[in-house]
């Protein structure tokens, strides 16, 4: 665990990249094998089951810290991460207990035998052994919220110079459902690929923007400068559901999310079409709420995917399709490099073939023979129930990852309103101690009513004003949300809106952000719920 | 009971019975200084009172035309019958808590302070009162510092590491206290000292008040790059991000602040390291310093004043918040003033500050 632990803070002690992929080599090379599939496990975030709620976990923090539960609660308001309050809180202590990652992961996947008792005897012992450092890393994989400061891209690369294997090779093998207890680090590295984990699913191949920002739109000729003739690119319109791959092989069906979330039985509707494929089949797509030949807004699907059960009713209410883009393995053999023009000939006659035509669908093309064409059509995609369009290289093979040039999302602009900050409430992580979470209102006659949250969008430099904007026009506190004078107008942009009967104004945002802070509005001058109920 | 002896108003902490201001944020007429941090001694006031190691700094400062008359720690002067005294803060070099006595009632203003012997501040020395009105910048459980001596030997051990890598070293602290505390621990068989011109003038400005200090060179364009890879550079917070820190890449990067304790803090700072080394005191530091002056009453004026306020009662003080301008509260770095909000009309909005910090 002092291995570990020194890991995590040497990578907190630097920002430059190479630094970072050093010291993740120097530690895999010289801890245990063991240790090292555990940190790869924790890192690619495959985390132990949570064994010990985070209440326990509090009140056990509570009692050893000896303070009052109330100011253990405002500290963690002001530190925005448990794990790091409860090292902070505890009293000092040294590094005694001579065990290893494997050893704690290993007793933390144990504790489930334990009675409550004996639980809390374990985690006392546990923290008094360690240093502050320690604890606070042991925390984070106890109450399973570990996400560490380098992205998988560095690991890979360290993993990658290690053993001379090629980057994406290694990306893909660390995919899929593997267990740190089985799974070798040794075959991991190994020249020849010797996993048969037949629900691997392929690394996402991921888009750019084309327009970074709405602010700066481009024109069809700024398109075609970018991206030369037509001829060799193919558009089609980019659906808003959730990415997934569907794997058919030796006579198994998986579903893997764009997250890495395994979700083939969230997703019922979806097993004959896929059991339907030839073996050996990976097709990638958008599974998608789609009745009457048309996609559903996206606020039909959240509906359905954080249940466990799946009624009828939702069932009903909430008809699930794929839509399906790409192919990337077909009779058992990997075709991602293959190019794109060939591998959709492949998903073509797959199609056609499949006797599921309702939850099996493909993606349409869209004929066009200009830029400027697109551009016009591109304005139609709220209509079409799209996020605007993918367009895709028809000579490109399936990339590892997000890449530039093969790929590209060029979005609808977002609609938007000028809103008033009303409610602050603190941060987390790197925004720990700064209002920096807001709550925007619009006009409803005199009163200005609530209708979105949004965290992100601001500059640093803007989110410091802000801060102290708020610090002083505080009007009243409710727990950790100040309600501030209304005085401040941001542009709030957002992808979609839809009726909603849980929000007091009556609707809900799909994806609101802050696109920016118009100092020069007055509230006044803000929009009203009439104007938002107008989009809807 | 008549009024109490010393008043928060419009101006600052006001004495009616002596009629002065200790650290007022408007122009008055008599000022008493407990520091020369730019949040307690404020441009504008007719007359100064403070601490002889503070006279060069504010004259640097505010300017050498002020009227400003010092003292030694427990000199007692004498104000329309309220005795005032000075007595160590141990925050920066100078700093004091002012004691202010009348008719046999104790009231002591803390200014900043910390427990642990800098090296260089006369070290705090706890004054009994009946009232204390204290700072707690860090009053939260979660800030506890570490023995300083074990900072001082990490910044050591990173610089002959950034060294021997043919990396300068580049560390911030604010201008006035942070930088001279770095500086006078420093190891120098690794390499020479360097200072932002902010930092060199307040440096001067020390030693013409005549504290010693380590020979330290000031950046200017004639320095050579070369000198850099081994040197330590120090400069305060402000510089980060701007062009002036190009010239010394490749570099590390660490800043130096009692903020650094918290993982987030110190992410948005975008350091490579973060030292945690504060001129204000802990927790543990705040509760024992406060225990010493077996005040009954505590008025906290900077910091997490709510929940300290509600801790303190609970353990049996009468304690209060109070409103000033210090710090800006639960300020973020120490020395500066918060960036301001303008208004369409050009005014502040939320509150008012006349000065602003010396910028490279």
């Amino acid at each position: 665990m002092r291995d570990f632990a020194q890991l995590f803070a040497s990578l907190d002690e630097t920002n430059k990249t190479n630094a970072k992929i050093n010291v993740l080599k120097d530690y895999f090379i010289s801890v245990p094998a063991e240790d090292k599939i555990h940190t790869l496990a924790l890192f690619t975030g495959r985390k132990p089951k949570r064994q010990i709620n985070a209440t326990l976990v509090k009140t056990w923090a509570i009692e050893l810290a000896n303070i009052p539960q109330w100011l253990f609660e405002e500290s963690y308001q002001v530190v925005g991460d448990l794990g790091e309050t409860i090292a902070l809180l505890l009293p000092d202590g040294e590094s005694t207990h001579g065990k290893s990652l494997a050893e704690f992961i290993r007793e933390m996947n144990d504790l489930n035998t334990l009675t409550e008792n004996e639980k809390k005897i374990w985690l006392i012992d546990s923290w008094t052994s360690m240093t502050r450092q320690e604890r606070f890393v042991f925390n984070k994989i106890l109450t399973g919220s570990f996400r560490v400061g380098v992205s998988q891209s560095l690991i890979v690369k360290a993993l990658s110079e290690i053993s001379g294997l090629n980057p994406a090779v290694i990306t893909h093998r660390i995919m899929g459902n593997w267990d740190p207890a089985t799974f070798s680090f040794h075959d991991l590295l190994q020249e020849e690929d010797g996993s048969d984990d037949a629900s691997r699913p392929y690394p996402f191949c991921l888009a750019y923007a084309i327009q970074e920002t709405s602010d700066k739109s481009k024109s069809a000729e700024e398109i075609a400068q970018d991206l030369g003739d037509t001829i060799e690119w193919q558009a089609e319109w980019k659906w808003d559901g959730i990415r997934a791959q569907v794997i058919h092989r030796k006579g198994e069906i998986f579903i893997w999310t764009r997250g890495e979330e395994l979700a083939t039985e969230k997703f019922p509707e979806l097993h004959d079409f896929i059991l339907s494929l030839p073996d050996g089949t990976v097709l990638d797509g958008e599974a998608i709420c789609f009745a009457e030949n048309k996609p559903l807004p996206f606020n039909v699907l959240q509906t359905r995917i954080g249940r466990k059960n799946l009624s009828k009713k939702i069932l009903a209410e909430s008809p699930m399709a794929f839509i399906a883009y790409d192919c990337l393995e077909f009779a058992g053999d990997d075709i991602r490099s293959m190019p794109f023009k060939h591998r959709r000939s492949v998903l073509e006659k797959l199609h056609q073939i499949n006797p599921h035509q309702d939850t099996f669908q493909l993606s349409a093309i869209v004929q066009f023979d200009t830029w400027q064409e697109l551009f016009d059509l591109r304005l139609q995609s709220r209509e079409n129930h799209a996020e605007g369009f993918m367009l895709k290289k028809l000579d490109s093979i399936y990339q590892t990852g997000r890449k530039r040039g093969d790929w590209w999302k060029w979005k609808v602009d977002p609609l938007s309103v000028d809103a008033v900050m009303i409610y602050a409430q603190k941060g987390h992580g790197r925004r720990a101690d700064l209002y920096t979470d807001y709550t925007f209102a619009v006009w409803d006659g005199d009163k200005l009513v609530p209708f979105a949250k949004a965290y992100s969008g601001l500059t640093d430099k803007e989110i410091k004003q802000v801060d102290y904007f708020v610090k002083r026009n505080t009007l009243e506190k409710f727990g950790p949300v100040r309600t501030v004078k209304p005085e401040l107008v941001f542009e709030i942009g957002f992808e979609g809106i839809n009726r909603s009967t849980r929000h007091k104004s009556g609707i809900a945002l799909r994806f609101p952000r802050i696109l920016r802070w118009r100092q020069d509005k007055k509230i006044e001058e803000a929009d009203t719920l009439e104007t938002l109920r107008a989009m809807l | 009971m008549g009024k109490p002896l010393l008043q928060f108003n419009d101006c600052g902490i006001y004495c009616a019975a002596g009629n002065f201001y200790i650290d007022p944020w408007k122009p008055v007429d008599d000022a008493v200084i407990t520091h020369a941090h730019s949040d307690h001694a404020r441009w504008g006031n007719k007359r100064y009172l403070a601490h002889h190691l503070s006279r060069e700094v504010l004259k640097y400062r505010l300017g050498t035309d002020i009227q400003l008359q010092t003292v030694e720690y427990g000199e007692r002067i004498q104000k329309n019958g309220v005795t005032i005294s000075f007595h160590p803060a141990g925050h920066i070099i100078g700093s004091a808590q002012v004691r202010v006595e009348h008719k046999g009632e104790v009231w002591v203003v803390s200014g900043d302070y910390k427990l642990e012997d800098d090296g260089l501040s006369t070290p705090f020395e706890p004054v009994k009162c009946h009232t204390f009105i204290s700072e707690c910048t860090f009053g939260m459980p979660v800030y506890k510092w570490k023995d300083p001596s074990l900072v001082h030997q990490d910044i050591n051990d990173w610089w002959r590491l950034n060294a021997s890598e043919g990396r300068a070293t580049v560390i911030a602290g604010y201008s006035l206290g942070k930088a001279q505390r770095i500086m006078h621990h420093l190891d120098l068989s690794i390499g020479n000292i360097f200072l932002h011109g902010v930092i060199a003038n307040t440096h001067e400005a020390l030693e013409r008040n005549g504290i010693k200090l380590p020979a330290a060179t000031r950046i200017t364009p004639e320095v050579s790059k070369d000198e850099f890879k081994t040197g330590i550079i120090i400069c305060p917070p402000s510089a980060l991000g701007s062009p002036w820190i190009k010239r010394f890449q490749p570099f590390a990067f660490g800043y130096c602040s009692g903020w650094m304790a918290l993982r987030g803090a110190k992410r948005r700072m975008a350091a490579d390291r973060g030292f945690v080394l504060s001129d204000h005191a802990d927790w543990d530091g705040l509760i024992k310093a406060i225990d010493a002056t077996g005040c009954e009453c505590v008025c906290l004026t900077h910091g997490y004043t709510a929940s300290f306020s509600r801790y303190l009662s609970e353990r049996g003080y009468n304690a209060h918040e109070a409103h000033t301008y210090y710090g800006g509260d639960e300020a973020t770095e120490e020395d500066e003033l918060p960036v301001e909000v303008l208004n369409e009309q050009g005014g502040v909005i939320g509150g008012t500050s006349n000065e602003s910090e010396e910028v490279l």
